[in-house]
């Protein structure tokens, strides 16, 4: 089944210049349906109100971090099967296998590429 | 006066210190504990009392030559001035990067605009030059939390000053943390989470993303 580039997709990040690259780079990609929020539980209330395809999480946020973000997301029987990719520069292995066991569908560490970006996305979306 | 009798006033005198002070005790007020322990020798004085008499005053000296030496660093000049300047000059720097950055992305998001309306392979030319500009861009986000991580150890060392300034008899502001406790510099985030709070990691140190990739393919 074709990847709907239509989909809502959450970015979520403490800094806006990193909204703003990432939704460029979605752009780039033809994912132009995107919302911004700029910390957990800005992004757990967006998430509530409206279906989304797809969530791209920084992890270091205050005061609801990304991870705790994916935990209420995976608690959450409406929200658990939402594909969530973390979006960090926290790259100890402690940190992935924490994510991992918290159900994180994909992990990029920062600085990133779009290749990158696109590469993780596919993994979980599907190639478009 | 018998060497207990002595030992139960101290410890009554120290008991009282750690009661009202919660822990931390003041140098004046060791001073005073030592002061008040040597006027309790009174009468004969045995060969031990006098060990003790030699000792303690040794102490009471050394911890004025500390506390004068300590003052003289002026470490409240360190805390209201070169720390609080240090910390000011770094946001000032996160601040200019991240002004710098949009000034970036508000000139490439203009020549997307322009590239739109440009033949298509020029299109996809200026597509790919404005996509590593935007990879790019990253710097500011690293260099961001990079900073941030520096501007909190200072906060840090400032506490530890502070902690200082008032062992030395100086006023405090705020509350140092509680023994055991990881100061405020490293706490948010929840429970059990602190440990996996630690940013971008030097170049070195880091791992890539192959090593993130290979990791998180491991539980497959």
């Amino acid at each position: 089944m074709p990847v709907d580039k239509n989909m809502k997709v959450l970015i979520v990040d403490d800094y806006k210049t990193m909204l703003r690259i990432v939704r460029n780079l979605l752009k780039q990609l033809g994912f132009m349906n995107v919302d911004e929020a700029t910390d957990g539980s800005m992004a757990l209330q967006l998430l509530r109100n409206a279906p989304y395809g797809l969530v791209i999480s920084d992890w270091n946020m205050e005061p609801m971090t990304g991870l705790q973000l994916l935990k209420e997301v995976r608690a959450d029987p409406k929200l658990k099967g939402v594909p969530f990719i973390m979006v960090t520069a926290e790259s100890k292995s402690e940190n992935v296998i924490a994510a991992k066991e918290a159900g994180v569908s994909n992990y990029i560490v920062k600085p990133f590429n779009a290749e990158t970006l696109k590469t993780k996305m596919s993994s979980v979306l599907g190639d478009f | 006066m018998p060497s207990k009798a002595v030992d139960r006033d101290l410890e009554q005198r120290l008991n009282e210190i750690r009661e009202s002070s919660g822990g931390t005790v003041r140098v004046d007020e060791i001073g005073e504990v030592v002061q008040s322990l040597l006027n309790s020798l009174k009468g004969d004085l045995t060969a031990a009392d006098l060990r003790i008499y030699q000792e303690l005053e040794g102490l009471a000296a050394y911890i004025r030559a500390a506390k004068a030496e300590i003052a003289q660093l002026r470490p409240q000049d360190i805390k209201e001035h070169f720390i609080s300047s240090a910390s000011d000059e770094l946001d000032a720097i996160v601040e200019a990067t991240e002004s710098a950055t949009n000034d970036i992305l508000d000139a490439v998001e203009a020549i997307e605009n322009v590239a739109a309306e440009a033949p298509e392979e020029i299109n996809q030319k200026l597509s790919e030059l404005t996509t590593r500009i935007y990879e790019a861009c990253n710097f500011q986000d690293i260099t961001g939390q990079r900073i941030t991580k520096v501007v909190r150890a200072l906060k840090h060392i400032e506490d530890k000053i502070e902690s200082l300034v008032k062992a030395l008899g100086g006023e405090t502001v705020e509350p140092k943390a509680a023994d055991g406790q990881k100061p405020a510099f490293f706490t948010h985030g929840g429970e059990g989470e602190q440990d996996l709070l630690n940013g971008p990691q030097t170049p070195g140190k880091a791992n890539k993303q192959d090593d993130i990739d290979a990791l998180f393919s491991s539980f497959d």
